[in-house]
């Protein structure tokens, strides 16, 4: 097996892990960062020491995770509906966890026993939810033909923003964070969100990782796919299932982050190529490497005001995901 | 050998197979010929599980084909679909293995087993020089012979085709045909292909079998089915038969 996508993938988060984590409004020198991570603080670096402890290094993980689950979700997705221009925001996967997220918010839920878990689960209820519902209305007899899904996600979608907005306004104080949330900031602090959401997401990405032989087989199109062997419906129905898991606990800590999703999986088969099995790893290494750029420069463009993270990946994303449509229509590499 | 027995398939309330009988021995070239719109690609899709359908059975050496999951029924009956849009990005490599998926994990670990049968299905369509070529770099002909050699990676004992010269200039068509033909003879497989072009099949099918209106019409060696008098009521033209002049083999010409 040929190593170099990975290394070189795995080098990028590197270097992006180690620029979250140092830059800031405090700078770090890479040497007292070494010093922190290594577990061996001397006295002079101990104010460098919980800033990366309590700060930096938790917000940096969240982001990470956030990343890799926007990039491998997207990747499935385009293989699901074997479209370009897929992403987990396409067919209201996002919009449907943001609005489940805004619901358990507005009703106090993280307040309740099951505290902070409660945002992700009703994320991934509304994520659910929404996908059956789009379902539903695109599917004509016994087949879901992807142009009826993408357009009932767009409206799906677009209903489930409007809800969102709704409560948000309908609401005082407490949502103020939400609305900071929704653009994409990591509003939220401390270890509890990460950890919250990464068992989530062992779960959501482990199962589209195994999913790339799957994955090749659906780009020759159902038809030739289930002649070559696979149960396409529930190979579907497993992929569709885990990449909105995977959507939904990045959503549902890290808010609405556009474009990550679309241009990791791009990037990569345009460097690396087209086979599953090693393009939704490394969308997942590549997605969590570009948050995490995108997050530096969110810290850093106006200092000492944060940018929602999500403002900078559209700022970033509107104009590849241009030059995306222009590629996709000589389909040189999709 | 493939039996298809009583097979009725419809296309929501349009009835497009009614009743259809069919048995493809092994070492056989069974060519489906028939107007536009008869069911010929229908009975194909069907006859591979990937249509529901209303009646009927399809069996591969016995087993109850439809009632069998994907993966069995792919490891039983592989199929060459007509010509269509590739992913062009994979190689020619990379699609060849993907038809070892009945034999593989599902992670898809190939073996040096499955190398060598992919290695093989590929010099059995003379494509081995096409390896390391992107699938979207070929042309209509080596695209054809490219599916063909992912389906003979099945390993399977019956090979199903929709008009898989569809696209093909002359050459490529006799070229593609010869092996299939030897597929049949040589190596013993059963071959059910649809194929518009009466000549071809007359040439290279040991058996045809007339479909009109999703019924068989008319089954039988290429003498007995390509008469002027079936061949005007499936096509509604007059149409007369001579023999070939090159090779022995009826040829079919239409009148206006």
């Amino acid at each position: 097996m040929n190593s170099r996508p990975y290394l070189l993938t795995l080098l990028f988060l590197a270097l992006a892990a180690a620029l979250s984590i140092a830059v800031g409004s405090v700078f770090i020198p890479p040497a007292d960062l070494w010093r922190v991570l290594t577990g061996r603080p001397p006295e002079e670096v101990t104010q460098a020491a919980v800033i990366i402890l309590t700060l930096r290094l938790p917000r940096t993980l969240l982001v990470l995770l956030t990343g890799a689950a926007l990039g491998g979700s997207g990747a499935a997705y385009q293989g699901v509906f074997r479209n370009p221009l897929a992403d987990p925001y396409l067919i209201g996967v996002a919009s449907g966890a943001g609005l489940g997220a805004v619901l358990a918010m507005s009703l106090r839920w993280p307040y309740s026993p099951l505290g902070l878990l409660a945002i992700p689960a009703a994320a991934f209820v509304g994520a659910l939810l929404t996908v059956f519902l789009v379902y539903l209305l695109a599917r004509v007899g016994k087949v879901v033909p992807t142009t009826n899904l993408i357009l009932a996600g767009v409206a799906v979608s677009a209903f489930a923003s409007a809800l969102t907005s709704f409560l948000m306004l309908r609401s005082s104080g407490e949502l103020h964070r939400a609305v900071a949330w929704l653009l994409g900031g990591s509003a939220m602090a401390g270890w509890k969100p990460a950890l919250t959401v990464l068992p989530y997401l062992a779960v959501g990405l482990g199962v589209l990782v195994l999913s790339g032989h799957a994955l090749n087989l659906l780009q020759f199109g159902d038809e030739q796919a289930a002649q070559m062997g696979l149960a396409v419906t529930r190979a579907k129905t497993v992929i569709l299932l885990a990449a909105s898991l995977t959507t939904a606990a990045a959503v549902a800590f890290s808010g609405i982050i556009g474009f990550i999703g679309l241009i990791a999986p791009h990037v990569m088969r345009l460097w690396f190529g087209p086979d599953y099995r090693r393009l939704v790893p490394l969308a997942a290494l590549g997605g969590a490497g570009a948050l995490l750029v995108a997050d530096v420069l969110a810290r850093l463009v106006m200092r000492p005001q944060e940018l929602p993270v999500g403002l900078v990946t559209a700022v970033a994303g509107a104009p590849f995901f241009l030059w995306v449509l222009r590629r996709a229509k000589n389909q040189g590499y999709w | 050998m493939l039996k298809i027995e009583n097979l009725s398939v419809s296309y929501g309330p349009r009835p497009v197979l009614h009743g259809v009988t069919l048995e493809v021995a092994s070492g056989e070239v069974l060519a489906l010929i028939g107007p536009n719109g008869a069911g010929k690609s229908t009975l194909i899709r069907a006859a591979s599980g990937v249509i529901p359908v209303e009646a009927g059975r399809v069996r591969a050496n016995g087993d109850d084909l439809l009632a069998l999951p994907a993966l069995q029924r792919a490891r039983r009956v592989a199929v060459v679909p007509q010509a269509v849009t590739l992913p062009s990005a994979f190689t020619v490599w990379e699609t060849i293995l993907l038809g070892r998926t009945p034999y593989l994990n599902f992670l898809g670990q190939v073996s040096d087993g499955d190398e060598q049968i992919a290695r093989a299905a590929l010099a059995r369509v003379d494509a081995l020089d096409l390896a390391e070529r992107r699938v979207g770099e070929l042309s209509g002909g080596e695209q054809q012979r490219v599916l063909l050699a992912r389906a003979l990676a099945q390993s399977t004992p019956i090979l199903l085709m929709d008009e898989p010269t569809a696209h093909l200039d002359l050459h490529y068509q006799v070229d593609f045909l010869e092996t299939v033909r030897s597929l049949a003879h040589r190596d013993g497989l059963a071959v059910l292909l649809a194929l518009h072009d009466l000549n071809l099949a007359a040439r290279y099918a040991d058996r045809l079998a007339l479909l009109v209106g999703g019924k068989i019409q008319a089954a039988g060696s290429p003498r007995q089915v390509l008469t002027p008098e079936a061949l005007s009521a499936a096509y509604h033209l007059p149409v007369a038969v001579v023999a070939h002049p090159l090779v022995d083999a009826p040829l079919v010409l239409a009148g206006e």
